[in-house]
């Protein structure tokens, strides 16, 4: 926060403008994501009410997406459950960040902490300097929260109408969607080797393991080997 | 009925886990180690999600419509395609394969 340095009003108005636009930006960019969603969400099982509920109240889309994923493939409940749970703890983790930020208090904070996501906690990041982090967190979240839904309920009914999941492609949504929010988290070499790691032992896994626990088999055994490294290079 | 348990479970806990960052004391949880693992945990969780969804037929590791999809995406998602572009090339090349090997 940089509250001694205030700009003068019609610098507020041209931040006001980038942050209103960036915002929107984001927020259209959900969309795509949020109607496979909801089509691959209906294809696997769930009806358009649970669907567009986990827009709602879950309102993580990695979260929603390996939910679903893992329910439509015949996977348990609880390995669901714990995998969608696991993607969820990165947001946690923001939540810290955020609060310093934004400061949110009474049952805002509640409203913050629904709507603490990789897009919001990004625009407040990204605006920190300009001291418009506050303003940047609430219009992101406003933003990507109005489209997410409806997008996901367009999605929903679009996909009732579909077919097989296999005859309309719908099955390799779920890898192409994972593709797409994995890609920008590979930069640094070592996440590379979690990557093919992780894939590794979840394959290996597939044909002894109830299906879908192989996913968190794949996710835990990398995940614990960098704790384990990171220890070692504190140590 | 299980499914209604899951789908609340999971968000209600996604919700939880939102909130605990606002709650639990910012120092505790910026430790190196810690904010490392956390983000980890993501590209170990995303890379074993695409490689059971396309690679996996309940407990039978499979090669099928899934594969020829993945590969459309990785290829658009190296040459920075819209998210848009990726899923659509995706399912239509996954549904393109899937009708001529059924």
């Amino acid at each position: 926060m940089h509250p001694g340095a205030a700009p003068p009003d019609a610098l507020h108005g041209a931040v006001h403008r980038r942050i209103r636009n960036r915002a929107l930006a984001i927020g259209l960019s959900v969309m795509p994501f949020g109607v496979s969603f909801g089509a691959v969400s209906v294809a696997s099982g769930l009806s358009v009410v649970q669907t567009c509920l986990l827009s709602t109240v879950l309102f993580s889309g990695a979260s929603q997406f390996a939910l679903v994923s893992i329910l439509g493939a015949g996977g348990g409940l609880a390995s669901a459950l714990a995998t969608a749970l696991l993607l969820g703890v990165r947001n946690g983790l923001y939540a810290t960040r955020v609060a310093e930020l934004v400061r949110p208090h009474g049952w805002r904070r509640a409203v913050a902490a629904e709507v603490t996501i990789d897009e919001s906690t990004a625009m407040a990041l990204a605006e920190d300097e300009s001291g418009h982090a506050k303003r940047a967190f609430w219009t992101t979240a406003a933003s990507v929260y109005v489209l997410w839904n409806l997008s996901t309920l367009v999605g929903a009914l679009a996909g009732s109408g579909l077919g097989s999941p296999a005859a309309a492609g719908l099955d390799a949504a779920g890898p192409a969607a994972f593709t797409a929010l994995l890609a920008p988290r590979l930069r640094a070499p070592e996440m590379r080797v979690v990557a093919i790691v992780a894939a590794a032992a979840a394959l290996a896994t597939v044909p002894l393991l109830p299906v879908g626990s192989s996913v968190l088999v794949g996710g835990g055994v990398a995940a614990a080997g960098m704790a384990l490294r990171s220890r070692r290079a504190t140590a | 009925m299980t499914l209604w348990v899951t789908v609340l479970a999971a968000s209600l806990g996604c919700l939880a886990l939102k909130a605990a960052g606002y709650v639990v004391p910012a120092r505790a949880l910026q430790r190196e180690s810690l904010r490392r693992v956390v983000e980890t945990l993501p590209v170990a969780l995303l890379s074993a999600l695409i490689a059971v969804s396309t690679f996996a037929t309940g407990k039978h590791l499979a090669l099928d419509s899934r594969a020829a999809g993945l590969a459309a995406a990785i290829v658009l998602v190296v040459l920075r395609a819209p998210f848009l572009v990726v899923v659509v090339a995706a399912c239509a090349v996954a549904a393109g394969v899937h009708a001529l090997h059924p």
